[in-house]
């Protein structure tokens, strides 16, 4: 049964930079590159070694825990290395692309003609299966548990986010296969969530097989944790598997012709960006191929994802499993003469004490600066204005940072991720590391269960 | 400033650890931090952080309350003048007035700022933290909810006492339970009670024929004394910042439009105070009850109370739905207090710290209900 959610709470920060929707063909890159510590709270072995010959699909490592489980290459080429940090925590797999970008055939098939047990080991065999993320937690989802529901976003409200509509056209046969497949597989609900009225494409608003809701609201309205709140709330021992729209096209590409081709279109964003536009480029692609040459001078913060809840990259990196997004802003690592009082250049806030939270408006270019030091709890109710859930997050976070276990399960800790409290990192007055608490929490909670 | 910032370039990595002036590191953070906001950049977690701090927080509180102060200065003048019969009217030696309660009101302001902040700087050096913004705001109310004829070493050890016994000892800023400038009140009114009430503290070097007494005071008697127009304007006997309701509202309008100050509760308080009021006037069993209800906001420091210290949001409830309840509890109190303890008059004081004392159990009232209403739904 479809919904009309609106929540009032929450905050657009807009800045400068935003993608013109033009799609250019990024220069293909050189090498690419899986980051298993995308993937949290799974363990992988590795199967390949450097020197290995791998295609598109060739399976790179599998889930300790569930082995059918895997992961696999985007692209066809070698294995050049096998990086691992401290304590010798796998960091990358490299590989070196040929240009070819030959496929592994999983065999081209209407997911309508096969079993659920065929989809699902042709989607494990694959690699797809990790697209599919399980709530609570945010990680990989359990191929031997099913979901009470699948939940898909289809907009997106983070800052400078891709428009989902746009990344998505003429994908609208492969999108279809891809929900077909899942619905198949797992027989649950799947609510496919539109914005009231900025989601247009037809391929969204036309897709079957899933119950589609409107949501009328500021971000973090497109986040799914807030969507399942509001339509199918998370409680104790209970799971809900979410997936990205454009990752939904790459399961219904894998069904329509056999192959898994982790093509994708990104979104470019932010003030450092020559040319703000998007990209088509694969999955775990090194990110110079997009930068190079479009960056500007200075000092600049290379993103992967949004600038809430994205990753630290630079040139060399490559774009994460789930990103749909990179973003360039420039770094603020300069004194500002009485910043925190008069303020040098114009900066984003829901603060009435600052003119930009009268102009809502504006876009703004934000830059990495703290404005201020980190202190003890001291404001109250900011954190409210900006998630529209029925959660009371300082007590949330108090009762994470005191290590209250069943406090934390009464106050919701099941229906958050970091991400859904992003925003109330950005607005804290006492620049309190609001995300990493909250990963903390759900790090424990997950040992606990386990 | 481009000089000064070099300077601080140069000078910073002295100051660190292991550097030349470690030990002043805290000292040194504290001005330079004032001066210059840091160049940290974000690491991990959000890459962009909203421009609001700690110390735009409370220096906007500061600026609400200059226009409180700078009536009292001016009415501590006017008071001790009229006393004596000179300048009666409100215009006539405006100069004289604001010098006169100039020299009376800074001095206070001054030991208030150099204690506090010297016992802060000392533990935050100790501790080896940075210092903490909160005291720039109780460092401000300590004078303003002073008597004007306050000797000075009494302020002194006020605010020693309520920084360390209020504040420091929980944590500091964020951590203490309660408001930390009513706390240097209600240790002045315990341990001193004869500088903190009666009919000679309210103005200063008051001449003795003169009667001095505050509205409340006379209110016990069932009327205040003073035209409403006086007591809303400020012309009246009481502690520097409490006098004037304009130059009061004129501050929670500057907090209220900035969203630094709690709407809620200031609203709240006043409510819960019209309603005791009002109960009072249906009863009207003595003198007191039968003051108008409305009066109790011109008279005393209700008001004050109300925009500047129930809206503490370290002390008050923590929820949105809990500020409303601690803020009606306040108002309710306060006029309770105030018709019932006749000897003294004043409930805001307390009824503040009780509602501090409160706020948890309300803020578990409030986190009760949302637990609740989680199992609800979700079964």
């Amino acid at each position: 049964m479809s919904k009309t959610i609106k929540l009032k709470k929450g905050y657009d920060i807009k800045l400068v930079g935003e993608a013109q929707q033009q799609v250019v063909a990024a220069v293909m890159p050189k090498t690419f590159a899986i980051k298993p510590q995308e993937f949290r709270h799974t363990k992988f072995k590795v199967v390949v070694e450097v020197g290995t010959e791998v295609k598109a699909g060739t399976p790179l490592m599998f889930d300790k825990a569930h082995p059918e489980l895997q992961i696999t290459s985007p692209v066809s080429g070698e294995v050049v290395e096998v990086r691992r940090g401290d304590k010798r925590v796998l960091e990358a797999i490299v590989i070196l692309a040929d240009g070819k970008t030959e496929y592994v055939d999983f065999g081209a098939a209407s997911p309508n003609q096969l079993s659920a047990d065929d989809i699902k080991s042709k989607l494990l065999a694959s690699g797809a299966w990790a697209f599919l993320r399980q709530r609570p937690y945010n990680v990989l989802a359990n191929p031997n548990e099913l979901p009470k529901s699948i939940f898909i976003s289809g907009f997106d409200t983070a800052p400078l986010a891709p428009a989902v509509d746009f990344a998505l056209a003429g994908e609208a046969a492969a999108f279809q296969a891809g929900i077909d497949a899942i619905k198949k597989m797992t027989g649950v609900n799947i609510h496919l969530n539109l914005h009231s009225s900025k989601s247009k494409s037809e391929v969204l608003t036309q897709a079957k097989n899933v119950t589609i809701n409107k949501i009328e609201g500021m971000h973090p309205a497109g986040n799914v944790g807030v969507q399942i709140h509001h339509l199918d709330a998370i409680k104790k021992g209970e799971r809900v598997w979410h997936i990205h729209p454009c990752d939904v096209v790459i399961i219904g590409r894998l069904f329509l012709t056999g192959k898994l081709d982790m093509t994708r279109v990104i979104a470019a964003t932010g003030s450092e960006f020559e040319k703000p536009q998007y990209y088509k480029t694969i999955v775990g692609a090194q990110l110079a191929s997009v930068i190079e040459g479009n960056v500007k001078a200075g000092k600049v913060r290379i993103i992967t994802g949004n600038v809430l809840t994205g990753t630290q990259a630079s040139a060399e990196g490559f774009l994460g499993f789930y990103d749909q997004q990179i973003t360039a802003i420039p770094e603020g690592d300069d004194l500002e003469f009485l910043g925190w009082l008069v303020p040098s250049y114009p900066r984003p806030d829901i603060s009435k004490s600052f003119l930009s939270g009268w102009f809502k408006n504006r876009s703004y270019k934000a830059n990495t600066n703290m404005h201020g030091e980190e202190r003890a709890f001291v404001v109250t109710g900011q954190y409210e204005q900006v998630l529209p859930m029925d959660i009371l997050p300082t007590f949330l976070l108090k009762s994470i940072i005191y290590k209250d276990i069943e406090e934390m399960e009464e106050l919701g800790i099941y229906e958050i991720a970091e991400e859904d409290m992003a925003l109330c990192e950005f607005v804290c007055t006492s620049k309190i590391p609001v995300q990493k608490i909250i990963r903390e929490g759900l790090d424990l909670m997950y040992q606990e269960e386990q | 400033m481009k000089f000064l910032k070099d300077k601080i370039l140069e000078f910073r990595p002295q100051f660190e650890k292991g550097g030349k002036y470690e030990k002043f590191h805290t000292v040194f953070d504290g001005f330079s931090t004032f001066l210059f906001t840091p160049d940290h950049v974000t690491h991990g977690g959000t890459h962009i952080k909203a421009g609001i701090d700690l110390k735009r927080t409370m220096f906007f509180v500061v600026i609400a309350m200059v226009p409180a102060l700078l009536f009292g200065m001016y009415n501590v003048g006017h008071q001790h003048f009229i006393s004596n019969g000179e300048f009666l009217g409100y215009g006539e030696g405006l100069i004289d007035k604001l010098i006169y309660g100039a020299i009376k009101v800074l001095p206070v302001v001054v030991v208030s700022y150099g204690v506090g902040l010297g016992i802060e700087f000392f533990i935050a050096s100790k501790k080896g933290h940075a210092i903490n913004e909160g005291f720039l705001v109780s460092g401000l109310l300590i004078p303003l909810v002073m008597p004007p004829a306050i000797p000075l070493w009494m302020v002194a050890v006020a605010t020693a006492f309520a920084v360390i016994f209020a504040k420091e000892v929980f944590g500091g800023t964020g951590m203490n339970i309660l408001n930390v400038a009513l706390t240097a009140r209600v240790f002045l009114f315990f341990a001193y009670p004869t500088f903190m009430s009666g009919d000679t503290v309210w103005i200063a070097e008051k001449a003795d024929a003169y009667s001095g007494a505050t509205a409340l005071a006379n209110s016990i008697a069932g009327s205040p004394g003073y035209s409403i127009s006086d007591m809303m304007l400020g012309f009246i006997p009481g502690s520097v910042g409490e006098t004037s309701k304009i130059a009061i509202l004129i501050g929670a309008a500057f907090l209220v439009i900035t969203g630094i100050g709690s709407w809620k509760i200031m609203l709240s308080v006043l409510m819960g105070a019209a309603f005791m009021g009002l109960v009072f006037n249906g009863l009207a069993l003595n003198e007191f009850m039968q003051v108008p209800f409305y009066y109790h906001f011109l008279m005393g420091g209700l008001v004050f109370g109300a925009v500047f210290m129930a809206t503490d949001p370290v002390t008050a409830a923590q929820t949105e739905r809990g500020k409303w309840y601690y803020g009606f509890l306040i108002g309710l109190m306060a006029v309770m207090i105030r018709v019932f303890n006749p000897a003294y008059p004043e409930g805001i004081m307390l009824a503040i710290l009780f509602g501090n004392v409160m706020a948890p159990l309300i803020d578990y009232f409030v986190v009760q209900a949302n637990i609740k209403r989680r199992r609800l739904v979700r079964a």
